[in-house]
C-alpha cells in the first residue's frame, strides 16, 4: 500500500469513527428517550414537562442540530490533521 | 383594514418579490439550471434546503396532525428532523464529493449501469410526482379559504407563478426565491405561535411556554390541563400515545431514512463549492427547520386547548366568525345528533357532533386566539410560500430527470448544452401541467400516497447510496435487486393495506403490527439483505469504479459540479 493510501484510509478510519459515536447518540436521544424509554422516562418531570414526551417532541430536535455542528468540527479538524482542507 | 384586503397586500407583495428574484437570476446554462451554477453559500443554500423541505404539510397540516394525535405526532417531528443527521454524516459530504448534478447521475455511475440509472429515474419520478400534487392542492386551499377563489382558480395561479420562476431560473432561480420564501413562511409560523403564548402562558417563547403553567392564576401546567380536558372528553392523555411502540418506532426510522433519501433535498447539497460546505449546509438547514418544527408542537398544544374551550358544550348559536366561514369551506363539520344547539366534541363517534379538518388548526388558529387581521393574512402568504417553494423543488427533480439522466444520459449522449437546456424547460413545463391537473383533479390516493413517498424512497434510494459510499465492493446485481426488492415490497404492502389489492386487509394483519407508513422501514433492510446476498454470488466492480468510491471519501479537490 503506498504512503497516499495509508493516510486516505487511516482518515476513514477516524471519520467512521467518528459517525459510529454520533449515530449512537442519535439512536439514544430518539428511538432510546423518545420511544423504547418514554414510559418510564415520563416518570420524570421537568417544569410541565414529562421528560420522555419532552425527548419526544423538543429535545430530540435540539440533539439532532447539536450533532450536525459537533461532526462539522470535528472534520473540520480532521481534515486538517490529515491535509485535506482546503 | 379587514382580513381580505391585508390578504391581497401581503400574497401581492410576496409574489412580487418571487417573480422580481427570477427575472434577476435566470439561468444561462445547463449547469445554472440544474446546480445553480454550483457556486451557493452555506448560509443560501440551508435557507433555500429548509424551504423545500417544508412544504404545505409542515407548515398547514402538522401541527393540526399533533394537535389530533398527541404523542403518536412525535413520529412526524422526530423523523423528518433525524433524518437531517443521516443525510449530513452519511451521504450529502460524498455526494457532493461526486459532483455530478443528479441522484440517478450517482447510481448509474457508481454502479456503472444504465439499467441501475433507468431504476433511479423511475424511482425518482414516482417520489416526486406523488409529493407535487400534494403542494397544488395545498395552494388551492388557502387560495380559496383567504382570497375567496375558487379553488381551482387558485391551483392555475399558483401554477402560473412556479412555472415562471422554475422554467426561467432553474435551480437558480429557484434557490434564491427559496430564500425569500424561508424567510416569508417562518415569520408567519412564528408570529400567530409566539402571540398566543403570550396570551395563554405569558412566556413568549413557544417551545417553553408549552411546558409552562397557564396565565389564568390556576397555576395548572397547560400540558397537564390538556391531559385533563382531553380524558374528560374520553380521548387518550395527551401526552401519552395509542399506537404500538413497535409502530412508533417503524415509522419514524421510515420518516428519518425517506427523507436522508428524498431526491430533491439531496440534490440541492450539490449547489455548494466545497465538501466541507455540504456539512454546514446540512447543519444550518436543520437548524432553520428546527425552529418550525420545535414551535409546531407548542402550537398543537395551544390551539387545542383553546379549540375545547371555544366549543366544548357551547351554544351552535353562540360561535364566533371564524367558525362560520370555516364550515363554509367544509373543513368544519357540525351536526348536531342529540338536537340540543349544543356542540358536543367528545371521542365516542356515536355522540361526537363535530368533525375537524387537520389543516383547520394552523390555519384558523390566529382567528381562534382573535389575533389581529395582518397576522391571519400572514399565514396565508407562508402557507403559499411552503407550498410553492417545494413545488418549485420537486419539479426541477422531475425536469432533470427527464432531460438530463433519459434524454443525455440514455438516449441522446451528443445533444448540445443548450438544446439540454430547452429540453430541461419544455420538461418542467410538462410536469407543472401535470401537477396542476392532479391539483385540480386529486385522485382519491393522492393524501394517502405522500406519506408513503418516504417509506418508497427509504425502501430504494437510501441503501444504494449508503452501501455505495461505504461499501466498496457493493457491485450492480446486488445494488439494482436490492432497490428493486425493496420497492416492490414496499408497493406490494402498501396497495395491499391502503387499496385492498392483493386479498386486502385489515391493522390485525400487519406483519409485525407495522402500519404501512413504517413499513419503509422493513422494505429497507429488506434491500440491504438482497444487495449484500447477492453480492456474494456475483463478481466484485471493476477496478475504476472502486477508485470513484476511494476517491469521493477524501474531501480535498471537489471540482464543479459537472454533467460529464
Amino acid at each position: 500500500m503506498s504512503k497516499k493510501q495509508k493516510k486516505a484510509s487511516a482518515y476513514w478510519k477516524e471519520n467512521v469513527r467518528y459517525l459510529f459515536i454520533l449515530l449512537l447518540i442519535w439512536f439514544a436521544v430518539s428511538f432510546g428517550a423518545g420511544v423504547l424509554f418514554k414510559e418510564s422516562l415520563d416518570a420524570i418531570k421537568i417544569g410541565g414537562f414529562k421528560l420522555g414526551f419532552w425527548f419526544a417532541q423538543q429535545g430530540s430536535i435540539y440533539v439532532f442540530v447539536i450533532l450536525i455542528f459537533v461532526y462539522v468540527r470535528l472534520m473540520n479538524k480532521l481534515d486538517k490533521k490529515y491535509g485535506y482542507d482546503e | 383594514m379587514s382580513v381580505q384586503t391585508w390578504t391581497y397586500i401581503l400574497v401581492g407583495l410576496t409574489f412580487a418579490l418571487y417573480i422580481g428574484i427570477a427575472i434577476w437570476s435566470r439561468a444561462g446554462s445547463t449547469k445554472d439550471f440544474y446546480v445553480a451554477g454550483g457556486g451557493v453559500s452555506p448560509l443560501a443554500n440551508g435557507m433555500a434546503t429548509a424551504a423545500d423541505w417544508m412544504s404545505a404539510a409542515s407548515f398547514i397540516s402538522m401541527a393540526g396532525i399533533i394537535s389530533f394525535a398527541g404523542y403518536d405526532g412525535s413520529v412526524y417531528l422526530m423523523g423528518w428532523t433525524g433524518g437531517y443527521v443521516l443525510l449530513a454524516l452519511l451521504l450529502a459530504p460524498y455526494l457532493r464529493k461526486f459532483g455530478k448534478f443528479t441522484v440517478p447521475d450517482f447510481i448509474g455511475d457508481r454502479y456503472y449501469s444504465k439499467t441501475a440509472r433507468i431504476v433511479a429515474v423511475i424511482c425518482a419520478l414516482i417520489v416526486s410526482f406523488t409529493y407535487v400534487a400534494g403542494q397544488m392542492r395545498g395552494v388551492g386551499v388557502v387560495f380559496s379559504r383567504f382570497l375567496q377563489v375558487d379553488i381551482n382558480t387558485g391551483v392555475i395561479i399558483g401554477m402560473i407563478i412556479v412555472l415562471f420562476y422554475a422554467v426561467l431560473g432553474g435551480m437558480k432561480g429557484i434557490t434564491y426565491t427559496q430564500v425569500a420564501q424561508y424567510c416569508v413562511l417562518i415569520f408567519a409560523f412564528m408570529v400567530p405561535a409566539i402571540f398566543i403564548s403570550i396570551q395563554m402562558t405569558g412566556n413568549p417563547i413557544p417551545q417553553l411556554g408549552m411546558g409552562s403553567t397557564l396565565n389564568d392564576g390556576s397555576g395548572t401546567y397547560l400540558l397537564d390541563k390538556l391531559d385533563g380536558l382531553s380524558t374528560e372528553l374520553g380521548f387518550n392523555e395527551y401526552t401519552d400515545g395509542s399506537k404500538s411502540v413497535t409502530d412508533i418506532f417503524a415509522i419514524t426510522l421510515a420518516l428519518m431514512v425517506g427523507t436522508a433519501g428524498l431526491p430533491h433535498v439531496i440534490v440541492r447539497f450539490f449547489t455548494v463549492k466545497k465538501v466541507k460546505d455540504a456539512r454546514k449546509s446540512a447543519g444550518l438547514a436543520l437548524l432553520l427547520i428546527a425552529i418550525l418544527y420545535t414551535t409546531a408542537p407548542a402550537v398543537s398544544v395551544f390551539a387545542k386547548t383553546n379549540l375545547i374551550h371555544t366549543v366544548s358544550n357551547e351554544e351552535y348559536s353562540s360561535m364566533p366568525v371564524w367558525f362560520k366561514n370555516w364550515e363554509e369551506t367544509g373543513l368544519l363539520l357540525f351536526d348536531d345528533k342529540n338536537n340540543d344547539g349544543k356542540i358536543q366534541y367528545v371521542a365516542d363517534t356515536s355522540k361526537n357532533e363535530l368533525t375537524i379538518d387537520n389543516d383547520i388548526m394552523v390555519l384558523a388558529n390566529p382567528e381562534i386566539a382573535n389575533l389581529p387581521a395582518w397576522v391571519i393574512a400572514l399565514v396565508a402568504a407562508g402557507g403559499l410560500a411552503a407550498a410553492l417553494s417545494t413545488a418549485a423543488g420537486l419539479l426541477l427533480v422531475i425536469s432533470a430527470s427527464v432531460s438530463h439522466d433519459l434524454v443525455k444520459k440514455v438516449f441522446k449522449p451528443n445533444i448540445s448544452d443548450k438544446a439540454e437546456l430547452w429540453v430541461a424547460r419544455g420538461a418542467a413545463t410538462v410536469a407543472v401541467i401535470i401537477a396542476g391537473y392532479f391539483g385540480i383533479n386529486p385522485p382519491g390516493f393522492v393524501a394517502a400516497v405522500v406519506a408513503l413517498a418516504f417509506g418508497l424512497a427509504a425502501a430504494s434510494f437510501f441503501p444504494a447510496i449508503v452501501l455505495g459510499i461505504f461499501y466498496k465492493k457493493m457491485n450492480k446485481e446486488g445494488a439494482i435487486s436490492g432497490m428493486v426488492v425493496g420497492i416492490v415490497l414496499m408497493l406490494f404492502y402498501m396497495t395491499k393495506f391502503k387499496f385492498g389489492w392483493f386479498g386486502g386487509g385489515t391493522p390485525a394483519d400487519w406483519w409485525f403490527g407495522i402500519s404501512p407508513e413504517g413499513f419503509g422501514s422493513i422494505a429497507m433492510i429488506a434491500n440491504f439483505i438482497v444487495a449484500i446476498g447477492v453480492l456474494q454470488f456475483t463478481s466484485a466492480p471493476p477496478k475504476d469504479v472502486q477508485e470513484i468510491v476511494e476517491n469521493i471519501r477524501i474531501p480535498s479537490s471537489a471540482g464543479e459540479a459537472t454533467g460529464h
